[in-house]
């Protein structure tokens, strides 16, 4: 993408500002020039930059029309592939919806880890609870559906699939994603007594490995330690 | 040592709000913070504490409280009767409640929320820099129960020489100014007539969230699903039943509902004091 022409600036308010990109790829390239941006005190001051699916709200502009003609002009190079480190998560693949993701999948239940695990995923954007990332990185033949009827209760740690994502349920909620696995230790996904409060920032890479067998039933130990943040020296 | 309320009476809902904690949005943390931010300020500006110091924020019933040593504290927002061991005491500026002593504040005689700041500040421990309790998320304290033990800082300096203070009443009818967008396109123009012209009022399933409103529904032109995006204070979202809901401090931070317009942060304090049933009127700002 150069010269911004794929992107619409929808002014929010008056202060703020959502740019809208034709696509997931798109947007989190324009999300990271932000950051870049931000980082080299090039953009004007924000306090928020909240990525969406498509979208990249800036909240706290105090120019949104001044900011909005500033990016129709900026240059935003692709996101690198594979370069950088990866969060590593680790999964058991145990989720009562495995034999219907199988299914979906036209595999056996038991293929379905090493599926899942083949992938690259990046972090596209966080909500619906702290710490709570979508993951994109599924190609669109292993996207599935939501559940027809939500869970009122998903526990946390839960490995779940909806539509293009894939995400952890950082602790437990009502939840209609469909649950193929778990993450033996989920605290690491959200603390906010750390400095780094949570574990799947936007733009973070994330990589699903299986859980070290030792750490099966302690719920600490080796699963906590691997999913150490890069920032955290893991 | 800490001085503390001891909570006698918690009321429908009481949190503990300061000026929340905005710049975490992109993890999927609501900013929170006092609803009606102004009289939030006002009444720490009263006692010499920070404008953004910690205070409670009732709802409606109001709450009573119990002082281990003696504090000054100020009753705003929304207006309330107010007795100290019963015996009455004023509204809007500061009170001393000695040791003991028993602070009433009482059901609100108009508006939603009032607020109780003390000398020094609620000091409960802040989460991402704030003391806010968020209901969306679960962040920060929890709501007060009967008999928890609320702690207080030690007053900075001392409660200024008292000066009348303006506190604004809460509106018989919320006048709100929109801006459209971000999605507004994604509604006819007749649905936007609607929108600035028709007669709705505040719901009473209105929250921390959003200000729910009852009145005509919006229409969509377009029935896509709107891929998740960020949401900012004050957004006027369109659930699928029409029915246009506010965004208020404890808001999701992204959601999939188009957003027709926004109101600008200074016309929610009004928002945050409006009973059930109150008229809601959206203008072009």
């Amino acid at each position: 993408m150069s010269g911004g022409r794929s992107l619409a600036a929808r002014p929010a308010g008056r202060h703020a500002l959502l740019v809208e990109l034709p696509d997931a790829e798109h947007t989190a390239a324009f999300h990271a020039e932000v950051l870049r941006r931000r980082a080299a005190g090039t953009l004007p001051p924000v306090t928020e930059v909240v990525p969406g699916a498509r979208t990249v709200l800036l909240d706290g502009v105090a120019d949104p029309e001044a900011l909005a003609r500033a990016v129709d002009g900026w240059e935003v190079p692709p996101v690198a592939d594979d370069t950088g480190e990866a969060v590593e998560i680790p999964v058991r693949y145990d989720g009562p919806d495995l034999a219907d993701v199988a299914a979906l999948w036209g595999v056996a239940p038991e293929e379905v880890g090493a599926l899942h695990r083949a992938h690259t995923y990046r972090v596209a954007f966080c909500g619906f609870a702290p710490g709570f990332g979508y993951l994109t990185g599924l190609p669109p033949r292993l996207h599935v559906p939501r559940r027809s009827t939500p869970r009122t209760r998903v526990p946390a740690g839960a490995v779940a699939l909806a539509g293009p994502y894939s995400a952890v349920y950082p602790r437990a909620t009502p939840g209609g994603w469909q649950l193929i696995g778990t993450m033996p230790d989920p605290r690491p996904l959200w603390d906010p007594a750390r400095e780094r409060a949570a574990l799947l920032t936007p733009g973070t890479r994330v990589r699903f490995v299986t859980a070290d067998a030792a750490a099966d039933g302690t719920g600490t130990g080796s699963a906590a330690a691997q999913a150490t943040s890069p920032e955290a020296g893991a | 040592m800490t001085a503390g309320l001891t909570v006698a009476r918690s009321g429908a809902l009481t949190t503990v709000q300061d000026a929340g904690r905005p710049g975490h949005a992109h993890l999927g943390v609501p900013r929170s913070g006092a609803l009606d931010a102004p009289a939030m300020r006002l009444a720490n500006r009263l006692l010499g504490n920070d404008p953004d110091a910690a205070v409670l924020e009732t709802t409606l019933t109001g709450c009573a409280l119990r002082p281990d040593r003696d504090v000054t504290v100020v009753v705003g927002g929304a207006p309330c009767p107010v007795t100290v061991d019963g015996g009455p005491a004023a509204w809007g500026t500061p009170v001393r409640v000695p040791a003991g002593s028993v602070l009433d504040v009482g059901a609100a005689t108009a508006g939603v929320r009032s607020y109780v700041a003390v000398a020094g500040g609620v000091a409960a421990e802040p989460v991402l820099g704030s003391r806010s309790t968020d209901l969306l998320s679960g962040l920060g304290p929890a709501p007060l129960r009967d008999g928890d033990i609320v702690p207080v800082g030690s007053p900075r300096r001392p409660v200024p020489a008292s000066a009348a203070a303006p506190w604004p009443g809460p509106p018989a009818e919320l006048v709100l100014p929109v801006r459209l967008g971000p999605r507004a396109d994604w509604f006819s123009p007749a649905a936007l007539r609607t929108l600035t012209s028709a007669a709705y009022r505040v719901s009473p399933h209105s929250n921390r969230i959003g200000l729910r409103t009852e009145g005509p529904p919006l229409q969509r032109t377009s029935t896509g699903e709107l891929p998740s995006e960020g949401m900012v204070l004050g957004a006027v979202q369109v659930p699928p039943d029409g029915r246009p809901v506010i965004f208020l401090h404890d808001h999701p931070t992204t959601g999939g509902y188009p957003v027709v317009a926004v109101v600008p942060e200074p016309a929610l304090a009004a928002a945050a004091q409006a009973t059930a049933g109150t008229p809601v009127r959206f203008t072009l700002a």
